[in-house]
């Protein structure tokens, strides 16, 4: 019998939009926060623990009392996750090692951010500040095509191959309304299309940067079987950092999530192979690639023959990224790690409307951060 | 191709520790550190060694020389000062120390390639010399990589 770590109760998610205007990251916390309590069934001071992410630009310090404070809350644990892109699966672990250790028994789990026209310059007075940016190397986009060229070099692998999970992600977000790409499918040649932004990454393989937030419950297993409903349980976790600049990671063809996908696995006493729903961090095409050859599913070098192989739609032999991922679905921000948990718990609820996996049992929730520096890891079952 | 030296871009924010690393590189050397206790070289320039933690590190010339572990041609720089010389390559130097460092890849005769050979070449860039790398032609030596 797999143990039940804890139990995400409730989620809530904000409809992903280009722009917002006059919005504050507070208020749309608090409105994804709102939509999430709804979905546990619970009472908003049935909350006693509380994590968020970074929100820089509005609140550069203090984040769990400022958050805490406009939501009503008096938590009895709170933190800042800030792990980028894998910052919303990282919360869930340590939702779940909070209340084992009996710090509290039911933890928001909340991150996203508003985005209005005035987006101030980085005030960032780092390593990479000093040393990347002054050679021309500005924001993420460069750190991911050094991936790509570096796969593509070692392995031979191709813009086509690429190019068909940035297709998948496309078909997929056609399923889903809120979707940003929702009414604008992508065929592998319109991927090859799309403009050069830092060669060898076109466009269509880059995420959409996009307003948002995404708000998650966590709850014991007692308290959970308590409220009846439809629970999903953390089955494994794993995490690792590995490095900051591109210039400084210890491998370009594999990343972090590697030993953080192992650790999940064994935790749950799971494969891969055992997986309904592949729900993995896409910031770009080459994230996807990595990643799927870091969890054993295809040899290093074998994730283009892997997704020439198999339908990644909800009615495929290997579901990924039912949303549309954050390629199809949008990135808002720091939530975009989040939607992949989202995604997860509905599909294994069997409540993901319009278009639900079959026999959903477990998935795998992947979450990235920097330049493939930060991994977290998540396996997640569905109530047996 | 734009002079680079007239670029209106960000230069490096330099600190006590690292000023004789851009000191040196206005002078067209680079400079890597070396730990006088575990012997591995150390880039970017730090407090202490990240491979043992001891603080004994010394200022060292680093020979130039590196290749291109992977590279990326720019047509959309996340800086607008960058623009005007779009399209151009960055790219990950293994230096022949060890260590990596991202630079600025000179355009040259030859199209960059994984693995390719380079060599420091010092490059006015936005009013400031900083250690570029140009690709060392296979003609001259063969083409090894
Ligand atoms: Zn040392």
């Amino acid at each position: 019998m797999i143990r039940s770590k804890a139990v995400l109760i409730g989620v809530g998610s904000l409809k992903p939009v280009r722009r917002t205007e006059g919005e504050t990251t507070l208020g749309m916390l608090a409105r994804a926060s709102a939509l999430a309590l709804s979905d546990a069934g619970l009472e908003k001071d049935a909350i006693d623990g509380l994590l968020v992410g970074p929100q820089v630009g509005e609140t550069p310090q203090h984040v769990p009392a400022t958050v805490s404070e406009y939501l009503g809350l008096q938590p009895n644990m709170s933190n800042v996750v800030d792990l980028g892109g894998a910052s919303g699966p990282g919360m869930i672990w340590r939702a779940a090692a909070a209340i084992d250790a009996g710090m509290c028994e039911t933890v928001l789990c909340v991150i996203g951010n508003h985005r209005n026209p005035e987006s101030p310059r980085s005030p960032n007075r780092n390593p990479i500040r000093e040393f990347d940016v002054p050679f021309g190397a500005s924001g993420a986009n460069i750190s991911y095509a050094l991936l790509k060229q570096a796969h593509m070099a070692r392995y031979g692998s191709t813009d086509e191959d690429f190019a068909l999970i940035a297709h998948w992600a496309r078909a997929n977000a056609q399923r889903n309304p809120n979707a940003i790409f929702h009414g604008q499918p992508a065929s592998v040649e319109d991927v090859l299309a799309s403009p050069l932004i830092a060669s060898p990454l076109r466009l269509f393989e880059i995420v959409m940067p996009v307003a948002g937030a995404e708000a998650v419950i966590v709850t014991s297993v007692a308290r959970a079987r308590s409220l009846g409903g439809r629970a999903v349980h953390l089955l494994g976790a794993g995490e690792k950092i590995t490095h900051r600049a591109v210039s400084q990671a210890p491998d370009l063809t594999s990343g972090p999530l590697k030993p953080s996908m192992a650790r999940a696995f064994a935790q749950s006493g799971l494969t891969v192979r055992d997986m309904s729903l592949l729900s993995l961090y896409d910031c770009y095409t080459i994230m996807v690639a990595t990643t799927l050859e870091d969890s054993g599913i295809c040899p290093p070098g074998g994730f283009g023959a892997f997704m020439r192989a198999h339908d990644f739609g909800p009615e495929g032999d290997w579901p990924l990224n039912t949303h549309g991922g954050q390629l199809g679905y949008g990135q808002p921000d720091l939530a975009g790690g989040m939607t992949h948990v989202t995604e997860a718990v509905r599909q294994l609820r069997g409540a993901a409307q319009g278009r639900q996996i079959r026999d959903p049992r477990f998935a795998l929730v992947t979450g990235n951060g920097a330049t493939m520096s930060e991994a977290v890891a998540l396996v997640l079952g569905a109530d047996a | 191709m734009i002079d680079l030296a007239e670029l209106k871009v960000p230069g490096p924010t330099e600190t006590e520790l690292t000023k004789p690393f851009w000191a040196a590189a206005a002078e067209g050397r680079l400079l890597i550190q070396r730990c006088d206790d575990c012997g591995r070289t150390v880039f970017y320039p730090r407090e202490i060694c990240p491979h043992c933690w001891s603080a004994r590190l010394v200022w060292a010339d680093a020979s130039g020389r590196g290749r291109l572990k992977s590279f990326s041609t720019i047509h959309k720089p996340g800086h607008p000062g960058w623009q005007p010389a779009a399209p151009y390559t960055v790219g990950l130097v293994e230096l022949e120390e060890g260590p990596t460092m991202l630079s600025f890849i000179l355009q040259g005769t030859e199209a960059p390639r994984v693995g390719k050979a380079l060599v420091m070449q010092p490059t006015d860039i936005g009013g400031r010399v900083l250690p570029a790398f140009k690709i060392v032609n296979d003609s001259k030596k063969g083409d090894q990589s």
